[in-house]
């Protein structure tokens, strides 16, 4: 479960917070929608879930661990537990397609032979089985998403974030990355979206909670996308 | 293990991909460790000569000769009744004086031959312009006073001379030497850490996206900090032999063969001295190396 409790960021003393007293919670398994326009606390909501920053004030509490007091040696443990996808997919240039999803295993020290497997797993959900070899720049942008979503997924997180993860992609092709996030989320998986992607989040008729200028202003358990009123 | 060998793996990687940054490095760490273990060396070479000259420093008790001042030494040379008078005096001080020799103006003048035996100033050297003396080692070198108190007014006693002083003024200017290379010493050192700072810095900017992607999927500080410390130590491993080598030839070479046929007068700095001087300059080249990385990489693994 992931709870915010009155949580307030400021990045700047006496400047306007990023986010302001924002009190919610989101249970296992859920697929949410994180929606509103830039700058509206949406990062800062996301960075948050990964203890790349800490609250100013109030708590977020992930699995009933307090990452305001989270030492920061244990971050990279914690971390274990979060998988995170972004709009630029983030992969190395320099490594195959199953050396880049290896290498979230490698890194925190899984035997080689629980690695192969798992990436061959995770290469099948995603259905590049056949790409295993090719490199991050041989590949269409949905294909080095699906690379990206498998790398987050392999270690089997509790929580999987998106930020804006079809931003670089056409409409058809965000569909089906949906579809793969939706899946994921039938793996006992809690998937948080951010996105300004209003034809999916009006489709896909989930949970959405709405910032703008670091407030929470709506959560619906079955929302559209709506930001900022009818106007935008 | 695996862990070692993909470390090893990515150093091997930084090496390749930055040859001219890496011999850089290395040779920058081997001139300046080489120029640290050469100012320990100077150090201790310093230290022998101490050892040395201090240990052989006497008191000198000048006896009036023909040539003497006389309004020091009115009877002109000094006589056998007041050399003996002078001597015992001097063995009367025993065990403050620890030894009474005599030294002639004949055995002088051959001890002054042997030392300056290539110098001009030989030349204008007698015999006779060479004072007899009664030469005195003393228990405790401080002890000069005593001596002097006990024999300065005696007659026949032209002056009393404390070599120490003397070599209190020459050890004061070798003492200046000695803080000097110390300090280019640590100054090496300092430009040493710098610049292998600077070179992880280099390096782990260059793998930023890397390291954010580790850092994003959980892997720990120590993890990702590994290689770069490893691929330090093992710059600093090499650089280090090279200066231990240097090291090695500077006595060998320049102690040895040049230094002490030259210099008959004095002891130098032994293998033993220098194998220490050589391992410390290793692991202090190695340990300051991996603290370098190990701190010039910390900025990179914020968040």
């Amino acid at each position: 479960m992931i709870q915010f409790q009155d949580v307030t960021k400021s990045y700047k003393r006496g400047g306007s917070p990023a986010l302001n007293d924002v009190s919610v919670e989101i249970q296992d398994g859920e697929l949410v929608f994180l929606v509103g326009p830039s700058g509206s606390g949406k990062s800062t909501f996301l960075r948050m879930l990964l203890r790349e920053t800490r609250p100013s004030s109030g708590t977020v509490t992930v699995n009933g661990i307090n990452l305001a007091k989270l030492r920061n040696r244990k971050v990279s443990k914690y971390r274990r537990t979060v998988g995170a996808v972004f709009q630029d997919f983030r992969l190395l240039s320099d490594k195959s397609v199953e050396r880049n999803i290896g290498f979230a295993l490698e890194v925190i020290g899984t035997p080689r032979k629980q690695v192969k497997t798992r990436v061959a797993e995770a290469l099948e959900l995603v259905g590049l089985e056949d790409l295993a070899k090719r490199k991050p720049d041989q590949l269409s942008g949905g294909e080095q998403q699906r690379v990206a979503i498998a790398r987050a997924f392999v270690n089997h997180p509790s929580i999987l974030i998106a930020d804006e993860p079809t931003g670089n992609l056409d409409p058809a092709t965000s569909q089906d990355i949906m579809k793969l996030l939706t899946t994921i989320n039938e793996k006992d998986t809690t998937v948080i979206i951010a996105t300004h992607d209003a034809g999916i989040v009006d489709q896909m008729q989930r949970r959405v909670i709405e910032l703008e200028n670091g407030d929470l202003i709506r959560d619906e358990a079955v929302g559209s996308y709506q930001v900022g009123g009818d106007s935008r | 293990m695996r862990r070692l060998g993909l470390a090893f793996r990515e150093v091997g990687h930084d090496y390749r991909r930055n040859i001219t940054m890496t011999i850089a490095t290395i040779l920058t760490i081997a001139v300046s460790l080489t120029l640290f273990g050469t100012g320990l060396m100077v150090r201790s070479q310093v230290n022998a000569m101490k050892d040395y000259w201090y240990d052989r420093v006497e008191v000198s008790v000048f006896l009036c000769g023909k040539s003497s001042d006389t309004s020091i030494c009115p009877d002109g040379a000094v006589t056998a009744a007041q050399r003996k008078a002078v001597e015992a005096k001097l063995n009367a001080l025993k065990p403050t004086v620890e030894e009474v020799y005599y030294e002639s103006s004949a055995e002088a003048y051959q001890r002054f031959k042997e030392q300056f035996r290539e110098s001009p100033i030989l030349e204008n050297v007698t015999q006779d312009s060479l004072p007899e003396s009664f030469r005195v080692k003393l228990q405790n070198p401080e002890d000069y006073q005593v001596v002097a108190n006990a024999v300065v007014s005696s007659p026949g006693v032209e002056s009393v001379q404390d070599q120490r002083k003397l070599l209190d003024k020459f050890f004061s200017i070798l003492g200046g030497l000695q803080a000097g290379a110390l300090g280019i010493a640590i100054a090496m050192l300092v430009v040493t850490v710098l610049l292998v700072a600077n070179t992880m810095r280099v390096a782990a900017y260059s793998r930023r996206r890397e390291i954010g992607i580790m850092k994003l999927v959980g892997a720990s500080n120590g993890y990702i900090r590994f290689p770069f410390v490893l691929e330090a130590v093992c710059s600093a491993v090499i650089g280090g032999v090279i200066a231990v080598v240097l090291i090695g030839v500077e006595k060998w070479y320049l102690v040895d063969q040049v230094l002490k046929p030259a210099f008959k007068f004095t002891s130098f700095i032994t293998w033993n001295t220098t194998y220490t001087i050589m391992i410390i300059t290793f692991l202090v080249g190695v340990v300051l190396s991996a603290v370098a990385a190990y701190f010039a990489v910390r900025r990179f693994l914020k968040v």
